[in-house]
């Protein structure tokens, strides 16, 4: 029988939690790099043993760790402790945790600008990295979003980073602003039919896809509506939370808008909202069912400015027909006086049957469904505050 | 021989307890000690000061000899204190919130 491995991180440390295929008993290992924020874990589908970690924090800035023991033992690619950092001919080795962005190859300048909260404009200047995301089918193969946004590839394993810059580059970068986390690239989805189309999102900037494995890139915000920008129907702008894929239907894709559950059926070219009957349809997490590509849930939050769930009740809404029509589960989770939230990156299923659905909270509670989101159990209730939340199955 | 003390963070990654030595070679400043600091722990690198323009990150300070030198010219020599290994080159992380 297969097992699952939840990797949790949170605002002060990262947790792994491990359980067999019944995924009722859970071991818990951890805090790893306690003290640090850690907004993003990820194993390697090719090799589920690799795990890359995003370890940072506002002193000491961006660290990146790599295990390839399933998280036993970890370190900073390309730095080994007690060697020199220079190769014999004298360059420099890789530096894992080194984010620099391109700048014009005519004038060596920075690239592009992007807009301040002001309205103003304001150079790119890295913070973090938000997410993770390891290619489908090489272990060093690995992709980073980073605020301010960006996206960066490693083929080394973690150890040098290169920006794909035609992200940035492609023309809309001056009209991208910042959310209030930050103007982060927080999702980033491989198509498993073709790896060279590669969707990403951007708080708030909104979705993008590339056709050629990075080298350009397009909007993809044909149909979002966003009041809080001058053009609430702007190619760029808008503040897309999170985006989900089921691997099996990779040309539907489901977004948890600032406000709004967006559905699309062709890429990203259009989208349509299928928040139906939802109470509110604001959010940070939407996910997919992993054998069920027409079920799907989101965790609504009160609204844009009340950051908790609706009437102090913590539900997971599902809908079984790809949107529209959501039903409430309740049975496990707190229907009373919570006021906790939920990250964008905090919610994730597993491929076991019946699927495992994870998701993690603000008061560092992690909840876990191994029937398909019908019932939860609190894994962990007392962790700091959850910001990631990622399941693996592990033969 | 300069003797430096990193914070609690600095040091788990470092892998090192306590104070950690490096030696300098010519004069003894804020960037040939970092320098030496970061070529014997490359793991360090862009937690003190950035990558690529060796600006000091706003919530990292220097301290040495009861005084702050954070705002002082990277290329300005350090105590004597410093130099002889009297004094230790203190890297802190300032103080600001949990």
């Amino acid at each position: 029988m297969s097992r699952v491995r939840v990797l949790v991180g949170t605002r002060k440390g990262a947790f792994i939690l491990t359980s067999d295929g019944k995924r009722q008993n859970w071991e818990v290992s951890g805090p790893h790099f306690a003290g640090w924020e850690i907004y993003h874990m990820k194993g390697s589908p090719a090799d589920p043993n690799r795990i890359y970690a995003s370890q940072s924090s506002g002193w000491f800035g961006q660290i990146l760790q790599r295990s390839d023991d399933a998280g036993k033992t970890w370190f900073q690619p390309g730095t080994p402790a007690g060697e020199s950092n220079k190769t014999a001919e004298g360059f420099p080795k890789g530096e894992s945790n080194k984010f620099v962005y391109d700048t014009s190859p005519e004038t060596g300048k920075p690239l592009t600008t992007h807009q301040w909260y002001d309205g103003t404009p304001h150079p790119w200047e890295f913070k973090r990295v938000w997410h993770l995301e390891p290619s489908l089918d090489d272990p060093d193969n690995v992709y980073a979003g980073v605020e301010d946004a960006a996206l960066f590839h490693s083929t080394d394993g973690g150890k040098n980073w290169h920006e794909l810059s035609g992200l940035r580059g492609h023309g809309t970068g001056p009209a991208w602003q910042p959310g209030a986390g930050g103007m982060c690239l927080h999702t980033i989805i491989i198509d498993p039919s073709n790896p060279k189309k590669i969707y990403i999102a951007i708080s708030a900037a909104g979705a993008f896809r590339t056709d050629d494995a990075g080298k350009t890139w397009k909007p993809i915000n044909r149909g979002l509506h966003s009041l809080y920008i001058p053009n609430p129907t702007a190619e760029v702008g808008h503040c897309v939370h999170h985006v989900a894929m089921n691997p099996a239907r990779p040309n539907v894709l489901f977004m948890q808008k600032h406000w709004d559950v967006m559905r699309s059926d062709d890429g990203g070219e259009n989208w349509r909202e299928v928040s139906g009957d939802l109470p509110t349809d604001f959010g940070f997490v939407i996910d997919v069912h992993a054998h069920e590509p027409d079920t799907i849930f989101v965790v609504p939050i009160k609204s844009d400015s009340e950051h908790f769930p609706l009437d102090g009740k913590l539900r997971v809404f599902r809908s079984k027909s790809g949107g529209n029509e959501w039903e409430p589960m309740t049975k496990g989770l707190p229907q009373r006086d919570c006021y906790v939230n939920v990250l964008r990156d905090a919610m994730s299923v597993d491929t076991l049957d019946p699927c495992g659905v994870y998701f993690g909270t603000s008061g560092g509670q992690v909840y876990g469904s191994a029937d398909g989101g019908t019932s939860w159990t609190a894994i962990m209730r007392d962790l700091p505050a959850v910001v990631s939340v990622e399941a693996q199955a592990i033969p | 021989m300069i003797r430096v003390v990193l914070p609690a963070h600095l040091r788990k990654l470092a892998h090192v307890d306590g104070e950690v030595q490096v030696d300098v070679e010519g004069p003894v400043t804020q960037r040939s000690v970092l320098d030496a600091l970061e070529a014997r722990y490359p793991m360090l690198r862009g937690t003190i000061r950035d990558h690529t323009t060796h600006k000091r990150r706003a919530f990292v300070r220097f301290f040495a000899c009861q005084q702050d030198l954070s705002h002082e010219s990277p290329d300005a020599p350090l105590p004597e204190a410093i130099a002889s290994g009297a004094e230790p080159f203190l890297v802190i992380g300032a103080i600001a919130g949990g």
